[in-house]
């Protein structure tokens, strides 16, 4: 896609993609909340996740009432938003299929712009133009979309290891589906840093995606700033 | 882990304190969700979870297969030393004497006369090698022998119709199973581990074994069987778990 650097950059986004897109993301923090607490519960590595940090409220109250450190609370979150991911992921996926926004802004991405704009961002050279996503942000989008997929299957493998046996067994078992499931997590989590700093370090970004719409002054202006 | 402090609570007063617990600790999860923010109305809140909770009853229900075998292993991945699990150490475990264990059974069964341990033991056996997976995340594979829970409920002329089945168990504890789990092939009471009679900490004289359910839905010491259609009640469930919780 070529770039007219005399026009001001626009992003917009239609309302639907900003309601899945908000809904996915209360959705992913009530999973990676309830998920650690669970995780606490039987760790897989030496390490628990701060009590703070995880959704399933005070678990040394829980404990004196149920003997259970919010166990519970945190399997009824994380099985609840379950569904509000999944629905915000499809509303996401058919909207994006269906205005092109997948097809056009999203595809098609190589391996050798992605290794050009990775040096340019390396380096402090990648321009960040509002509206149109460079090779770098493409395969992060597509890739935290690929994570999620994976965090389905996985989590379906560990919540059906008999009814969705198949699963589990191509995760080579019940526990090694629950390690995917972490590995992948670890992988959300990561996207998410990177993702608000960036929005941290271009605001704008976060304004389109609240009111729909943001656009800075001619590229050639803010370049010369 | 702390004891409770009555395990004989009625099922009733469960909900209620798990209800008024809830909206204790739901605004303090909260908290560390949204940093700050309170959610005004946590009672809304916990009323989805319970809900979404029962739509995942249903879920599962239709998920789950009376044919589908839990997979099996080979017997030599049997774990010899199963790992001792329940909410107090296993010296307050119940120890049942043979000579004066009654199971006792009530609701929509034929012939509720009490069964002894000996009669219990004079079924036809089955084992299976399956893997026992807990809510918390860790799993262990077993050997179990016993009697598959169709055959007992057929022949003492229970109405298999009836959608479920309850237990209650000589430590306080109590769970429920629906009618199509309860019939599945690999639904047995089991009355051995590891080849050795179940040893007083695993349940003696017999625990259910379903491979099909989370391993709190596997009630140990059982001493009461009821068939109904009102869902009975679970000691997990009480406190906040998912009712069905197949896997």
């Amino acid at each position: 896609m070529s770039h007219d650097a005399s026009l001001p950059d626009v992003q917009t986004h239609p309302a639907i993609r900003r309601v899945a897109h908000w809904l996915l993301a209360l959705s992913i923090l009530i999973m990676i909340g309830s998920g650690w607490r669970i995780y606490n519960t039987s760790p897989i590595f030496p390490f628990n996740f701060p009590e703070t940090f995880t959704l399933g409220g005070d678990g040394a109250i829980a404990i004196v009432h149920h003997n259970d450190g919010g166990v519970a609370n945190a399997i009824a979150w994380h099985f609840a938003a379950m569904w509000l991911l999944a629905g915000s992921v499809l509303l996401y996926f058919l909207h994006t299929l269906v205005t092109g926004h997948l097809r056009r802004d999203l595809l098609p991405v190589g391996p050798r712009s992605f290794l050009r704009d990775f040096i340019a961002a390396a380096t402090f050279r990648l321009d960040h133009r509002l509206g149109e996503y460079n090779a770098v942000q493409k395969v992060f989008y597509l890739g935290v979309l690929s994570a999620i997929a994976m965090m389905f299957v996985s989590g379906l493998a560990i919540w059906k290891p008999v009814q969705f046996q198949f699963l589990t067994w191509m995760f080579g078992g019940f526990q090694g589906a629950r390690l995917v499931h972490f590995l992948f997590m670890v992988a959300i989590v990561g996207f998410l840093v990177v993702h608000v700093t960036l929005v941290a370090i271009v605001p704008k970004t976060l304004v389109a995606m609240v009111v729909g719409r943001a656009s800075s002054a001619p590229h050639h202006i803010s370049a010369a700033e | 882990m702390a004891e409770l402090p009555n395990l004989r609570r009625t099922a009733q007063v469960g909900q209620i304190e798990r209800r008024v617990l809830m909206r204790g600790t739901l605004s303090l999860g909260a908290v560390s969700l949204l940093g700050g923010c309170d959610i005004s109305d946590s009672n809304a809140v916990q009323g989805v979870l319970a809900a979404m909770s029962r739509w995942n009853d249903r879920v599962q229900a239709a998920l789950f297969s009376g044919t589908r075998l839990a997979p099996v292993f080979d017997e030599r991945l049997a774990v010899k030393n199963f790992r001792y699990n329940a909410y107090y150490p296993k010296q307050k475990a119940p120890r049942l004497d043979a000579s004066d264990y009654r199971l006792e059974l009530s609701g929509l069964i034929g012939d509720k006369r009490p069964w002894s341990v000996a009669q219990l033991h004079a079924l036809p056996q089955q084992s299976q090698v399956t893997r026992h997976v807990c809510v918390e995340g860790w799993s262990m594979i077993g050997k179990w022998t016993g009697t598959p829970f169709r055959t007992f409920l057929e022949r003492v002329g229970a109405d298999t119709t009836a959608r479920y089945v309850g237990f209650t168990c000589a430590d306080g504890y109590y769970e429920g199973l629906d009618m199509p789990t309860a019939l599945h092939p690999q639904t047995i009471m089991a009355f051995q581990l590891s080849d050795q009679v179940l040893p007083s900490e695993f349940g003696f004289p017999f625990k259910l074994r379903i491979p099909t359910k989370l391993g709190f839905k596997n009630p140990k010491w059982v001493t009461s069987i009821t068939v109904t259609n009102r869902e009975p009640p679970g000691f997990w469930t009480d406190r906040g778990y998912n009712w069905f919780s197949g896997i």
